[in-house]
């Protein structure tokens, strides 16, 4: 039982499941599932309780039973006492306090990782405001490698996201090109296709595969299919850099999702026996996004934002390159407005970091919520600002295949220029080296690289 | 056209919206207000009510009656942040149907409004219209055609479970693209009944102008059709054995129930 009491009155929460969920900022996924907080006051009560409910209680009192869920025997074993030392004496309020003090430096966040679990950082980021999601998440650095170095400070990396209704490999190719004129794709050139056919996957693969490395680009490809078609991919023989999967908190969501710990490991082995990365092997790419767990009634009445920060559990024992929120992709009924979805990308890219992992965040959102490029702005701004790993570069903002707007090849430009943030270090020598960008960071325009131009041309005859 | 302006021939390859130029990091004001505007029909698509006595007419020019139902969702906010009121009945359209419709059709026809009304007016009655004469053919009896407000796809399975029909075929607005604000969806249904599951069904997406066209619709439905009175079911076990790609990608699940 858990309670606060102010001046009269005395609130009293159940269990830690319902105090979290009562505590979470209002959304329509929690109030769609029946478990948020049934006025402005309860729900900041239960945040007065939740600041007095030490860290400690996330290791006794479990959301979903150990017996019964994988996703909560790993994160219950795979937790490190000695990392979690330095903050085990403190309660979630003062937790808040100190990441935001001087006290909690890069080096100390970097060591304290391991030591976090996915409940204690959901926890924290109910009581935080924006600027303090945005301020803690600024201090945490985390950097992975494959061709390149993601997430260097200073530093912002875009997925080339080139999807094509019909998965046509010319339109997919000129989306491409297009991209990288922009100087995007560091981060990857990760296609989501229309089939699920392993031999389309194949044709897909190869296609990019040779783009990158006749282009010598130092930069990864991934088509974004389900982990046993990569994996019969690569049986097959097919050049996969990266292993893509959605993945989710819960082993209900999990198995939903078609998958299982074992399979991701297995994965992740085919991909590293490959040995195709130059300067790392992160070789793994999940998506998660709050709201999944519920529309696979697989929530066990947890809220869905505590919900997604335990998928971040699952990622990072996989050592990714990259770990993506799409965070307004999923609709109005799981985050309604343009606040809603910012707040929830905010939230996602602060617990991800926090848990060590290198997160990015697909800033969008579909025609049926109350959002638009407004928001969209507003959300990368913020998310530049707190040090984002890589967002999505989608041509025109304009995801044909999928149906929902991302953020832009020229979005990128934008954040860039007004937060001065650079490139991975070998693709920015690449563009230089390509023409495509001038010393000073500029791209030149006025002067289309000829090489890629050809490229494309060959490609598309 | 390659000795020319290479992105001339890139951009005949995707509609997407590639080579656009810029003004400094920016797009250039033309694109700005293109994409606006895509914006705006796909808002316009979502929220304008649906005007049914359209729909009625053009219905009955086709020698068909119909109804009109309403889901539990009263309005459309309560329509977008809850799924589950859209799939059930309202009381009134519940009582009405207890009512008015006697005999158990054999095929029962809902035109939903969906997440597109712009869909529903300018494809639902060409698909029924296309769809009639392999109906008449098949000989299956036809009730009145429903016409759902603040319909989700699920709600066929409530109104065709009271009604006993054999299958249910939800003519519906898909959720709008920006490229795509007037898509229709075509779901069917064997044996309707609440709780049926998304992979219990068919789909039929895209009918659009430049996209699956009504007479293509119709003969997809009816081959699906003719199936599902063949085999009992409809859904993952019925596979549609022409050549279009209907699955929803595989990494985006919520892509579908979001109808």
């Amino acid at each position: 039982m858990y309670q606060a009491t102010w001046r009269h009155t005395t609130w009293r929460f159940g269990d830690l499941r319902t105090l979290l969920a009562k505590a979470t900022p209002l959304r329509s996924g929690d109030v769609l599932a029946g478990i948020a907080a049934a006025s402005a006051e309860e729900n900041v009560a239960a945040r007065m309780a939740l600041a007095e409910v030490p860290l400690r209680r996330f290791l006794s009192e479990v959301l979903i039973p150990y017996e019964t869920d994988e996703v909560t025997r790993l994160i219950i074993d795979s937790h490190d006492r000695q990392a979690f030392a330095t903050v085990a004496s403190m309660t979630v309020g003062e937790f808040r306090d100190w990441l935001l003090s001087d006290s909690a430096t890069p080096a100390l966040l970097a060591q304290l990782a391991p030591g976090l679990t996915p409940e204690m950082v959901a926890a924290v980021s109910k009581l935080m405001r924006n600027q303090d999601l945005i301020m803690a998440a600024r201090k945490v650095t985390v950097v992975s490698r494959f061709r390149d170095t993601i997430g260097l400070p200073g530093r912002l990396s875009v997925r080339i996201q080139p999807n094509h209704p019909t998965d046509d490999p010319r339109g997919i190719a000129a989306s491409v090109i297009d991209g990288l004129m922009y100087g995007c794709g560091d981060a990857v050139i990760g296609i989501n296709p229309a089939s699920d056919n392993t031999a389309a996957i194949i044709d897909m693969l190869c296609m990019l595969d040779r783009m990158i490395t006749r282009l010598a680009i130092p930069t990864q490809s991934c088509v974004l299919t389900h982990v046993t078609t990569s994996i019969e991919a690569i049986s097959r023989g097919a050049p996969i850099d990266l292993v893509f999967q959605s993945i989710g908190g819960s082993e209900a969501l999990n198995t939903s999702f078609g998958i299982t710990l074992a399979m991701l490991k297995e994965g992740r082995e085919a991909a590293l026996s490959l040995k195709r990365g130059t300067v790392g092997d992160n070789v793994m790419y999940f998506e998660t996004g709050q709201g999944a767990a519920l529309s696979a009634d697989a929530h066990h009445g947890i809220d869905q934002q505590t919900l997604e920060a335990r998928a971040y559990a699952v990622a990072r024992e996989f050592k990714p390159l990259l770990v993506n929120t799409v965070v307004g992709f999923i609709g109005p009924e799981y985050l309604y407005s343009g606040k809603e979805i910012i707040r929830a990308g905010l939230e996602d890219h602060f617990c991800g970091k926090l848990l060590g992992l290198p997160m990015g965040v697909d800033v969008c959102y579909t025609n049926h919520a109350e959002a638009d490029q407004d928001d969209m702005d507003t959300l990368l701004t913020l998310l530049g600002t707190a040090g984002v790993n890589f967002v999505m570069g989608v041509p025109g903002a304009d995801d044909i295949m999928l149906n929902y707007q991302s953020t832009s090849y020229h979005d990128s430009l934008y954040v860039r220029e007004v937060l001065g943030l650079r490139r991975a270090p070998e693709f920015e020598a690449w563009l230089t080296r390509m023409g495509i960008m001038d010393p000073s960071g500029k791209l030149t325009s006025d002067h289309p690289s000829q090489a890629l131009l050809a490229h494309a041309v060959g490609e598309a005859a | 056209m390659t000795n020319g302006d290479p992105w001339a021939l890139l951009r005949s390859y995707t509609d997407a919206r590639i080579g656009l130029g810029r003004a400094g990091s920016a797009l250039p004001t033309s694109e700005v207000l293109k994409f606006s505007m895509a914006h705006a029909k796909a808002r316009d698509a979502v929220r304008t009510p649906m005007d049914w006595t359209a729909i009625e007419r053009e219905l009955a020019a086709l020698a068909l009656a119909s109804l009109r139902i309403a889901s539990a969702a009263t309005d459309r906010d309560s329509y977008l942040r809850r799924p589950d009121l859209g799939r059930v009945l309202g009381s009134e359209s519940r009582q009405m149907l207890a009512t008015q419709v006697r005999a158990a059709p054999e095929l029962l026809l809902i035109i939903g409004d969906g997440l597109s009304s712009t869909a529903v007016a300018a494809n639902a009655v060409a698909t029924v219209g296309a769809l009639l004469p392999f109906i008449r053919r098949n000989g299956w009896p036809l009730g009145p055609v429903l016409l759902a407000s603040q319909a989700r796809v699920a709600l066929g399975d409530d109104a065709g479970g009271m009604l006993k029909a054999r299958a249910v075929v939800m003519l519906i607005g898909e959720r709008p693209g920006l490229s795509s604000p007037d898509s229709l969806g075509a779901y069917l249904t064997w044996e309707p009944r609440v709780g049926r599951k998304d992979g219990e069904r068919n789909c039929i997406s895209n009918i659009r102008t430049g996209g699956l066209s009504a007479a293509e619709a119709a003969f997809r439905i009816n081959w699906l059709l003719r199936e599902a009175f063949r085999l009992r079911l409809t859904g993952v076990r019925l596979k549609d054995e022409s050549s279009y790609q209907l699955d929803a990608p595989p990494t985006m699940p919520a892509i579908r129930e979001s109808i």
